[in-house]
């Protein structure tokens, strides 16, 4: 099965005052049709630049520097921006994180919606407001007729992640980047837009990359998970495998972690210290200064290796099952 | 800025003044007006030692000598710098006075504005409720008109004269002290220090001067620094317009104003020099001010 | 929706009182209203006969109550100097001024938000430092300055525009007008930008200032992710969130603009209310003052309303807040 898309040694850096920061450093992944990605890591892994990178939406004073991203045999790294423009919304389509500002406040939700239609189909205004209506129905928005003409503050959160979801999913596209989308909305409606989507895209075999920082929340989601930390992959595999048996030790404290897997009257448990900045990280492996199993070998980067098959963990000590 | 930094064992300690200062000294353009403000102060100041002519002393005046261009030697010896005006008053003489004026009237009454100001904000922050609101709507009435419509009321009723463009002056700018300060009381007064003070028993007057209103003294400089070179820039309208100080004792208003006339016949220099005397003198307070709001403006993250 | 209208033009109500009673104060109890009211050349008949017909030697809230009164009836006074009705000449002279301070306001439109974009979408570029610099001195120079400059430059000088006067005028609604006649728009270009200078300075500002705030925000990141060209995403996302508060300012500087005029009539010498107004000041044409005073005030209360309910009309989020 040939992948939808190919990330390679992807590296994006931002140029700053204070220094470069690696924000996302030799990032490599692929994702199927009709595939769910799970991309795993707390706030500064990487994770968002990364989708971002797909998207060719990095701003100054980041860029990509090094690797590629194959789309259809094409590298999307360097592509002009025109050409990126034509495959933004329409075959790659990417949702954000905070569905209250992601619609422009003053204008109507159909103009949002039409544009979106028409920047990649020549059609009419009044056909592009039927697909829009359609669309609408689609992600399960009631009396859809009546809502294009409101204003986006006119809506809940809820409701504007799944425009949102609608505007993305307008053109069918190949790949839709998820970039913690239920992360701002309650509890309830975090789980009917996680099904919304997952619906949505096995339906239309569309490839779709989840970021997030709560496994909870991929864990049924996700075919594969992929673990990022201080803007490298250090894990990667089936997301059973992955979870049930991790073999990254800063995989299994993420796990650990999660509430609902601490035993009631035990102290949670967590990873020690935080996560070290990335103007200054230490040499070699990035986990280094927070991991129990750490040693003198530690002080060279870890390659990505591949201790069971299927399973990709950059560790010189990854936890692998005691041979039997 | 409620505390000093306790000494250390650094040699240097960076009390806040001293952060200040070197951020301050951050911009070249801050710096160069600076320094453009100071020499014209200076030169306002000792006006009557620089000046070669007196130029309100008429007996100094010889009207044989006027209109004359710049560079022109007068009949008693020394050069007429930038040419004399239509009574033979030498320009450069004419318009360090004038710088007098100009910058006492604009100070003088920026201070006492501020006075005012600080005072009603102070009190209307503090007292809070009745008091606060009847203060606030003043303020509101006030700003919402434009400052030359309120001076122009009142010398439309008073009359013209120095101390009466003062007073319009001042009724112009109270309103922007006491909206600023109030605001910065306002925050301040929610703080334990003064909750301290007060648990002291210490009388409101004194928590108010000696307390309060030390802290909320950065953005109250940064008010002043703006209104002082409005001020000078509304008197220098007013007596452009024949409403502000009388002919006697111009300001450089009135200066640009004599020669207004003159301008279409070629003779520039007699409204063309007392212009550019106020331009460079407004521009660096401006400079002045605009770091200063950059420096002080607690938002900005530094 | 109502209410909220209602309150306001009760607000509104209740400055334009204010004002009668502080010009009234201002006339009767400061000034002396037989110096105010009467010319300095009428003879002891005549000052009786005034006297008694103003009531000046009535009760204060009487003659307060006659002079609202007649201000209501169009009565506020006659000029000394032409010996008509003040409101007359106010009236005849209001074309000119309106048409200063109109076209000024719109000068400031055309040339400010055109600049403040430029500024504002490309900081550091060397022009846009200019700019910025350049609307530094328009708010700090003094405006009677910048006009004799421009007189210096443009009509002694260079001799491309006439230095003053109105020129001529063309009749439209039965009213002359200059901006219908070539002369005329060549009389009026210099006056109305320098008076416009002020304002250009603040719009440049304030789009500039609106531009670096919208542009970082997540609907412009959504609306570029959508595929939309660039050209879109500046002039529809991004202008129409900075016109509203740039439109709301602007037309409350409008107010602001009539009473500049003043410098700026006088010194190009230009018929409008403001010229008259400061002749009247020099020649203690007192009832002209009054009369000027009262239709400013009105025209700015009135100004200010219009442009508070513009702006709810606007801005869909304001009209919700003042719905409720």
């Amino acid at each position: 099965m040939t992948a939808t898309i190919e990330v390679r040694n992807l590296r994006t850096h931002f140029f700053t005052r204070d220094g470069v920061v690696k924000a996302v450093d030799d990032v490599s992944f692929s994702v199927a049709s009709g595939e769910v990605l799970g991309l795993v890591g707390e706030s500064g892994s990487g994770k968002s630049v990364t989708g971002f990178s797909i998207m060719g939406l990095v701003d100054p004073p980041g860029r990509i520097t090094g690797g590629s991203i194959l789309y259809q045999g094409k590298d999307l790294a360097g592509l002009s921006e025109r050409t990126l423009r034509m495959l933004r919304g329409n075959r790659i389509a990417m949702i954000f994180q905070d569905p209250m500002v992601t619609l422009n406040p003053v204008l109507r939700i159909d103009t949002q919606m039409i544009e979106a239609v028409r920047a990649h189909a020549p059609v009419s205004h009044s056909q592009a407001r039927t697909q829009a209506r359609d669309a609408l129905g689609m992600v399960g928005i009631p009396s859809p007729e009546e809502r294009l003409s409101a204003y986006p503050h006119q809506f809940s959160g809820g409701m504007r992640q799944r425009v949102a979801i609608a505007i993305a999913l307008l053109h069918n596209p190949d790949l839709l980047i998820a970039d913690e989308p239920t992360t701002a909305l309650d509890v309830t409606i975090q789980a009917q837009i996680l099904a919304e989507v997952q619906n949505l895209a096995a339906r239309n075999g569309t490839a779709l990359i989840w970021i997030t920082h709560d496994l909870s929340v991929i864990a049924g989601l996700a075919d594969r998970i992929a673990v990022m930390y201080a803007g490298r992959i250090v894990e990667a595999g089936e997301s059973e495998a992955v979870l049930d048996r991790p073999l990254h030790p800063y995989t299994a404290g993420l796990i650990g972690s999660v509430p609902s897997r601490n035993r009631r009257g035990e102290a949670l448990r967590q990873i020690p210290g935080t996560t070290p900045s990335l103007l200054r990280l230490p040499p070699g492996c990035a986990f280094r200064t927070r991991c129990a199993r750490t040693d003198a070998m530690c002080e060279q980067e870890p390659p990505p290796a591949e201790p069971l098959p299927g399973r990709m963990a950059r560790c010189f000590h990854p936890l692998l099952p005691v041979p039997a | 800025m409620t505390s000093v930094v306790l000494p250390s064992s650094r040699p240097r300690e960076e009390t806040p003044f001293r952060r200040f200062v070197s951020q301050f000294c951050e911009s070249r353009l801050a710096l160069v007006g600076l320094a453009v403000f100071v020499l014209i102060a200076l030169a306002a100041i000792f006006a009557s030692l620089i000046a070669p002519q007196n130029p309100y002393d008429l007996a100094q005046l010889d009207i044989m000598d006027a209109r004359l261009p710049p560079g022109s030697s007068s009949s008693v010896g020394y050069t007429y710098l930038l040419g004399t005006d239509d009574q033979g008053r030498d320009m450069f003489s004419g318009m360090l006075y004038g710088l007098r004026i100009s910058l006492g009237v604009g100070v003088g009454s920026a201070i006492f504005a501020a006075a005012v100001g600080t005072t009603l904000g102070l009190i209307a922050a503090w007292f809070g409720g009745k008091i606060d609101a009847a203060i606030m709507r003043l303020v509101d009435l006030q700003l919402s008109f434009p400052s030359i419509l309120v001076a122009l009321m009142i010398l439309a009723v008073l009359g013209k004269g120095v101390m009466n463009v003062v007073l319009a002056l001042i009724v112009v700018e109270w309103a922007y002290y006491a909206r600023t300060v109030r605001a910065t009381a306002m925050v301040e007064r929610r703080r334990e220090y003064i909750e301290a003070a007060e648990c002291l028993a210490l009388p409101w007057r004194r928590i108010l001067f000696r307390h309060l209103l030390p802290n909320c003294l950065p953005p109250l400089i940064v008010i002043a620094t703006q209104q002082v070179a409005r001020a000078i820039a509304l008197e220098a309208t007013l007596s452009f317009l024949g409403l502000g100080v009388p002919i006697t004792e111009p300001s450089l208003g009135l200066l640009i104003a004599n020669g207004y006339q003159y301008m279409l016949s070629g003779k520039y220099w007699i409204s063309f020099y007392p212009g550019i005397a106020l331009l460079v003198t407004i521009v660096s307070i401006n400079l002045v001010g605009d770091q200063l709001r950059d420096v002080l403006n607690p938002r900005l993250s530094r | 929706m109502l209410a909220w209208l209602i309150r306001r033009l009760i607000q509104a109500i209740f400055v334009i009182v204010a004002m009668t009673v502080i010009v009234f104060i201002g006339v009767h109890v400061i000034g002396n209203p037989v110096d105010v009211l009467i010319s300095p050349e009428a003879d002891q008949a005549e000052r009786a006969r005034i006297i008694a017909t103003l009531g000046l030697d009535q009760p204060l809230w009487r003659q307060y109550l006659l002079f609202v009164i007649d201000a209501l009836h169009g009565n506020l006074g006659r000029s000394f100097v032409f010996n008509e009705p003040a409101l007359t000449l106010i009236a005849q002279r209001m074309p000119a001024t309106m048409e200063l301070a109109v076209t000024a306001v719109l000068l400031s439109i055309i040339i400010g938000v055109p600049l403040g974009l430029f500024a504002g979408l490309k900081p550091n570029n060397l022009i846009s430092r200019t700019i910025m610099a350049g609307s530094i001195l328009g708010f700090s120079l003094p405006t009677f300055w910048v006009g004799l400059m421009l007189i210096m430059v443009f009509a002694v000088q260079l001799g491309w525009l006439p230095s003053t006067g109105r020129g001529a005028t063309a009749p439209l609604f039965g009213v002359q007008w200059s901006f219908l006649t070539w002369d005329g728009l060549r009389h009026m270009l210099m006056p109305a930008l320098n008076l416009a200078l002020f304002n250009i300075s603040l719009v440049l500002r304030l789009t500039r200032a609106g531009v670096r705030e919208i542009l970082p925000m997540d609907f412009i990141k959504f609306a570029r992710a959508k595929g939309l060209s660039p050209a879109r995403v500046i002039f529809v996302h991004v202008l129409k969130n900075i016109l509203i508060p740039v439109v709301t300012v602007v037309g409350l500087e409008l107010g602001s603009t009539v009473a500049f005029a003043v410098v700026t009539e006088s010194v190009f010498a230009w018929p409008g209310m403001g010229k008259l107004i400061i002749d009247s000041i020099n020649v203690l044409d007192r009832p002209v003052i009054v009369a000027y005073l009262m239709m400013i005030v009105l025209l700015f209360v009135t100004i200010n309303l219009i442009v508070d309910i513009l702006y709810t009309i606007l801005d869909p989020r304001v009209r919700l807040e003042h719905k409720a």
